[in-house]
């Protein structure tokens, strides 16, 4: 498009969305477990896999500003596809990832039809109303999904037929890791390309779109068709590194959940979900001898004290510490 | 040309008993400069979003050149050429005004959809958003995020994004409001200069800044057009300087 | 079959009322200052559990535990609505779900550890046990009681919308709130006492609610997505619309566990999908 000199303008926007320090020296940091912390490697493919899941809620949340309480059902779908696969004869772990990719972005087209209709109230009940059917169709269907016993007899090949995965969780974390930078980088350019900008004008301002002739539906359908198959991604990584599939996947509990955990990192600022993540899983091992009860009391008070004291979550607070110059987009 | 640039036929608009558009049929010429004024609650905001498409007429037709555009919905007409500019400032507070005026030009392009490339990589859409920056007086702070530009620079920010679509009907409403006296006439100045092939119909109140740049005026009271004239016309009209009840008058 | 079907929409009918009272209050303050309170149903589960407590270890009767419950609800709300709704009003609906699920998490927690896990229960008095027999079919007279208590406070708030200067600021308050406060009506006092009249009335339904459908910590949550189904479905700010759609939610949930007991819960999050495609504002809904 450009012919040799680059604009002044351009120059600006390049520099915005360049790789900053902090960003390289972070997914370096991310190889560290395999050295520093060898007996957690379980724990960190966890991680890997809720901070995909948090990321691909950012893209409708924190970009497009789609409040969901249903994001598990993609995560879920993911999940259920990839397991009954492996449980069906075909264990090779990438494939099966790619087809629980394309079943999660199926039922996210699906769904997105009609979503992109409604705003406020409406939209907020319908994802609600969404992830609860499914979840009550995956428990009476319990011929398919194994019900509230969970999907059995998951057995997962080596990955890329050499690296098997075991109790120490290296080939968990490795595959995680890998999908989750991988799925980072479909969503960074994502995000910097004119179809992110739009979303963004979405969220700021949706009356203004269909003034500068956007048809906002038809954007709104695409990114959370892509954010399905991203929680699909997730999901389905979660069920081949543990071979189990259970319901709480698609649960209430696991939407609430991922939204507290996005919300905890800060919104529309790509590594929300991770930082999020990190945080949240880490403090919930742990606290892993508390009762669930006393755990969700402390989330409860943070969710509060989030709101009330510090709404842009963790990266927004300490946003307010940099200088603006080395904020990136 | 014969065939008005815009046009609308026996408008109707009523919530339950309050009409707010009442019969309304106009005709507004290729390249001319209408203005639109009346007194608060005359109908002409009502009338900009009837024919933008953000308003339902409940009778009545709407024509963008020779086609008739009444059932099409409100992005279709953008890009049709039929724009429109708010009486309140209605941009993306965290864009800067850069951001914002490339993202107009690419959803005219039809490149807004397309992830997969980075946004800087879009050369000839940049450029020609800087461009327009740049006529509108805005370039040297189009890096800065809508929300921190001054009153008078948002309302031209509100222009920009809107000859980023290629409008061939330029529907502007109150382009001055909250604006000071001394900032309004370049604002003014831009809007004269705008290229004649471009046709505008304006809403102001300011009956200095209406005589000096609308070449007709069409004045609405209660729904209804209640008529439609030269500047001088206008001025001369005892029910005009009736329906605004001793408003000062340019002499 | 006819007698189980006429006994299906009497149960329906008395659910369907227990909803009622639990939603109406958060369909009238959210149409009126569009604040997604998700902690609702905390404040019913308060009133649950002042029921319990006072019919339990005190051994108060039950009847006086009824007008208590609507009372602490009320009074906490309103607490809660000072130090911290208030300041959320101009907030997204993104921050106002989050500050209310907080609170309900914080509010089942809290429940049990002070209560335990376990299935409350309230000591009714002899006159509201057991059955009466009506034209050859049984009613149970806890439903019959509770049928007629929410059709009195139905009746009650119409009139008190229709007929009082209070009723008629509340309407306009609903209908356009910068017209109301323009016309010189204190529209933050209004919402502050409707807010704790809905409140009010959760915990009443509450109280009512757990010779029906018990008691426990998480009722905070589980009433929640019924209340929120209500509302949405009935639409905001109607009170009407609370009543037909609590009626129906309640009715085809007992009909649905009764005929199609496979379905589960399926069918109420299908119809209300359907409802709202239909009609996103809600069967009287305005916005």
């Amino acid at each position: 498009m450009t012919s040799g000199a680059v604009s002044e303008p351009q120059r600006y926007l390049e520099v915005r969305i360049r790789w900053q320090p902090l960003e390289i020296a972070f997914w370096l940091t991310s190889l560290l477990p395999f050295w520093l912390t060898p007996s957690y490697l379980v724990l960190a493919s966890q991680i890997a896999i809720t901070a995909l899941f948090a990321l691909s809620l950012d893209l409708i949340l924190g970009y497009a500003g789609i409040v969901s309480l249903g994001h598990a059902a993609y995560f879920g779908f993911g999940s259920y596809t990839a397991g009954l696969i492996a449980k069906w004869g075909w264990g090779e772990p990438i494939t099966g990832l790619a087809a629980a990719a394309v079943a999660a972005g199926l039922l996210g087209f699906l769904t997105s039809i009609i979503i992109a209709r409604f705003r406020h109230l409406a939209l907020i009940m319908i994802t609600l109303g969404f992830g609860l059917l499914l979840a009550e169709a995956a428990n009476s269907a319990s011929w398919l999904t194994g019900g509230a016993d969970g999907l059995q007899g998951v057995r997962i090949w080596k990955l890329l037929g050499f690296f098997p995965f075991d109790l120490y969780g290296h080939a968990a974390y490795a595959y995680s890791l890998c999908v989750l930078f991988l799925a980072f980088l479909l969503a960074r350019r994502l995000i910097h390309s004119p179809f992110g900008l739009a979303l963004r004008g979405i969220r700021e301002r949706a009356i203004r779109m269909p003034a500068i002739g956007a048809q906002s539906p038809a954007h709104i359908r695409k990114i959370y068709t892509i954010a399905a198959v991203l929680a699909g991604i997730a999901g389905a990584l979660l069920a081949q590194t543990t071979e189990t599939v259970s319901l709480e996947t698609l649960g209430f509990q696991r939407s609430a959940d991922v939204l507290v955990i996005l919300i905890l990192g800060g919104t529309g600022r790509l590594y929300g979900g991770i930082v999020g993540a990190i945080v949240y899983m880490v403090a919930r091992d742990q606290f892993s001898g508390i009762n669930p009860q006393y755990w969700y009391f402390w989330i409860g008070l943070l969710l509060i004290a989030v709101v009330m004291f510090l709404p842009n979550g963790i990266l927004g607070g300490l946003a307010r510490l940099v200088p603006h110059r080395w904020r990136p987009a | 040309m014969s065939t008005p640039a815009l046009s609308t036929r026996g408008l109707d608009k009523s919530f339950g008993s309050l009409v707010v558009a009442n019969d309304v049929t106009f005709e507004l010429p290729h390249g001319e400069r209408y203005a639109l004024i009346g007194p608060n609650g005359a109908g002409k905001t009502t009338l900009i979003n009837l024919m933008t498409g953000m308003l339902k007429p409940d009778r009545g037709q709407i024509f963008l050149g020779p086609n008739e555009i009444t059932a099409l919905p409100p992005a279709q007409r953008v890009r049709r050429g039929l724009v429109r500019t708010f009486q309140i400032n209605t941009l993306f507070p965290h864009l800067n005004a850069l951001e914002a005026v490339t993202l107009a030009v690419c959803e005219r392009l039809g490149c807004a959809g397309q992830w997969w490339r980075k946004l800087p990589s879009y050369g000839e859409a940049i450029e020609e958003a800087h461009a327009i920056l740049r006529s509108l007086r805005l370039g040297s702070s189009c890096y800065r995020p809508t929300h921190e530009l001054a009153y008078g620079q948002q309302r031209l920010l509100e222009i920009a994004l809107a000859l980023a679509t290629n409008p061939k009907v330029l529907l502007l409403d109150e382009p001055a409001a909250g604006v000071p006296q001394a900032e309004s006439a370049e604002l003014f100045s831009v809007i004269a200069g705008l290229s004649e092939t471009i046709t505008v119909l304006f809403i102001e109140h300011d009956m200095n800044v209406v005589f000096r740049f609308a070449r007709r005026i069409i004045v609405m009271v209660g729904g209804r057009i209640l008529l439609q004239g030269t500047p001088q016309e206008i001025a001369a009209d005892k029910r005009v300087r009736e329906a605004y009840l001793g408003a000062r008058h340019h002499a | 079959m006819i007698a189980s079907a006429v006994g299906v929409l009497f149960d329906g009918f008395a659910y369907g009322m227990l909803l009622f009272l639990l939603s109406v209050g958060l369909s009238v303050t959210l149409g009126m200052m569009n604040f997604v309170n998700l902690a609702h149903c905390s404040f019913a589960m308060l009133g649950g559990y002042v029921a319990v407590t006072l019919t339990n270890e005190l051994r108060w009767p039950f009847l006086t535990t009824l007008p208590l419950a609507f009372l602490a609800a009320a009074l906490v709300s309103v607490a809660f609505e000072r130090l911290l709704y208030k300041r959320l009003y101009e907030a997204s609906d993104l921050e106002q779900c989050l500050l209310t699920i907080g609170i309900v998490f914080v509010s089942v927690a809290a429940a049990a550890y002070l209560f335990g896990t376990v299935q409350q229960s309230v000591a009714l008095p002899s006159y509201l046990r057991g059955t009466v027999a009506i034209a050859h079919q049984s009613f149970g007279v806890y439903r019959l009681f509770l049928i007629g208590v929410s059709l009195l406070i139905t009746i009650g708030l119409i009139a008190a919308l229709e007929y009082t200067r209070f009723g008629a600021q509340v309407r306009a308050a609903v209908d356009n709130q910068r017209m109301a406060r323009g016309l010189g009506i204190d529209v933050g006092r209004v919402f502050a006492t409707t807010f704790a009249l809905g409140s009010g009335l959760a915990g009443l339904g509450g109280a009512l609610a757990v010779e029906i459908v018990g008691l426990d910590h998480a009722f905070a949550f589980t009433y929640l997505v019924y209340v929120l189904i209500v509302v949405a479905v009935g639409g905001l700010g109607s009170i009407g619309g609370s009543f037909a759609a609590a009626t129906v939610l309640g009715i085809s949930d007992m009909a649905g566990k009764y005929y199609f007991p496979e379905l589960g819960a399926f069918l109420i999050y299908f119809v209300m999908i359907t409802l709202l495609m239909w009609r996103p504002a809600g069967l009287f809904g305005r916005r």
